[in-house]
């Protein structure tokens, strides 16, 4: 199987480490060079949310000895159904201080490294080469796309694992032999196809079994031990509790990892992905659909000005926060168009500005002559009007 | 056979997670699955009607893409065909 390169020489295990970690010492396949291996390995976690809570958690407890964390975020109250890292407390607080803090207090010994940036293609490559393995817990298609693109680059195997709602992915890419992420999805869906976690929840619990998984391949691949997931996608639906595997090839012609690669380097995944950068015309006119902010579309309810409101979100999103307009959800829109007056002019709402835009888009194809998008959605009344509306 | 319906696309399967149908090859069987639930149709193909490059096919645990047919591979009806396609969640 697969294994890191080994150090020249490994480190002495303490006495203190001899008592922490007598239950892996008396495991054959740990033992005391296991151990030894662990202390010396370093792992990159890239995040520190949902995966990444259990993933450096449990990489922590057993005895990894340089850690590296990769986050730019902030605790947010709806991080803490899943984000079991973080505190009530950290509310606010960096992600990276508060992980940083729970790890020391379970683990002292760890060296951790703080690295308070978004992993980008102009910084990727410089921060995953001082580590032998990556544990991928980000959340959106660019960067699984750098992850996987840097980890072929630098030769370093990458623990991967993504989840939606009930559904879990974990396989372990970008290993010598075995295929890469691209390799198994050589172009990333169209933005807007894949609702992120934001828009489609997530069940708290998922992150951590998966997690779990990626931490589990991480401590395989240092001890050399086991069968790793290399050229398996274990799939987890964890509403029907079912554990599925599915076979990985290394595709030949993968632009990255195959026989002739075309990526050489690291490229745009904004966008690859489809991510154009925001022009100052979009701001106004997105798609054909002209943009309204929140401060025009309170400044046009203040003055009595026509403000026809059609909120397009899910009826449990409805249940949470309201800003007015009639409840249609989105998919219901193609069979309920005789409800939407098509002599208004039509404002398109949701949480955050992006389903109402896809909509809106729908609605001026189907042939109403006035659909707005209100930027930003209810997100942006609730920061820029309205706090009391409720954020979620 | 079974086509297991992954949770991003349920919402145009009419919510179930696996759809039954009747078919001798993994096209027919898309085919089927594209005539009783046609809101599928756009995210599974392009316009030309291309199986699209994000979502991958599994019949049992094999990639279509690998089948020596590939989407011509014949079916019996105690195989199972998987939609997988990409998440990206993780925070």
């Amino acid at each position: 199987m697969t294994t890191i390169a080994e150090p020249a020489s490994l480190p002495e295990l303490t006495t203190d480490d001899l008592s922490r970690y007598s239950r892996h010492l008396i495991l054959p396949e740990v033992g005391m060079e296991g151990q030894q291996k662990l202390k010396a390995a370093k792992v990159l976690c890239v995040g520190t949310g949902g995966l990444g809570s259990p993933l450096a958690l449990y990489l922590t407890a057993a005895g990894i000895g340089t850690l590296g964390l990769v986050d730019f975020d902030v605790v947010d109250a709806s991080n803490l159904q899943r984000q079991i890292i973080h505190s009530t407390k950290d509310i606010g607080r960096k992600k990276l201080d508060s992980a940083e803090e729970k790890l020391l207090a379970l683990n002292p010994a760890i060296h951790i490294v703080k690295h308070d940036t978004m992993l980008s293609s102009a910084n990727a490559l410089d921060i995953i080469k001082d580590y032998d393995i990556v544990a991928d817990g980000t959340d959106n298609f660019p960067t699984r796309y750098l992850v996987n693109d840097a980890c072929v680059l630098l030769g370093k195997p990458n623990a991967y694992g993504s989840i939606f709602r009930f559904e879990g992915q974990a396989s372990v890419f970008a290993t010598e032999t075995g295929p890469c992420y691209r390799c198994l999805y050589p172009e990333p869906p169209p933005p807007g196809l894949v609702p992120s976690c934001a828009e489609g929840g997530v069940l708290g619990i998922l992150p951590g079994l998966v997690g779990v998984i990626q931490a589990t391949e991480v401590i395989k691949l240092i001890l050399g031990k086991g069968e790793s997931l290399i050229g398996r996608l274990l799939l987890v639906d964890a509403l029907n509790m079912r554990f599925r595997e599915l076979k990985l090839r290394k595709n030949p012609e993968c632009p990255v990892c195959g026989e002739h690669p075309t990526v050489t380097k690291l490229i745009d995944y904004q966008q690859f992905c489809g991510f154009a950068p925001e022009t100052a015309e979009e701001k106004t006119v997105k798609n054909g659909i002209p943009q309204i902010t929140v401060k025009e579309l309170k400044r046009r309810i203040d003055a009595g000005e026509d403000a026809y409101l059609i909120d397009v979100r899910e009826p449990y999103e409805f249940q949470i926060a309201q800003i007015g307009g009639k409840l249609i959800p989105q998919n219901d829109v193609p069979n309920r168009l005789a409800e939407i007056d098509r002599d208004r002019e039509v404002i398109v709402h949701c949480r955050s500005g992006a389903r109402s835009q896809r909509i809106a888009e729908f609605l001026k194809q189907a042939g109403y002559p006035r659909v707005v998008n209100l930027a930003g959605g209810i997100l942006a009344w609730s920061d820029e009007i309205d706090p009391s509306v409720q954020k979620y | 056979m079974t086509i297991f319906i992954p949770t991003p696309l349920r919402l145009y399967a009419g919510g179930q997670d696996a759809v039954e149908v009747n078919a001798a090859t993994v096209a027919e069987a898309l085919e089927a699955l594209t005539q009783a639930h046609p809101d599928l149709r756009k995210h599974l193909f392009t316009s030309e009607g291309k199986l699209r490059a994000f979502v991958n096919l599994y019949l049992n645990d094999e990639d279509v893409r690998y089948l020596p047919d590939k989407e011509a591979a014949p079916v019996s009806s105690a195989d199972t065909l998987s939609i997988i396609p990409s998440i990206a969640g993780g925070r």
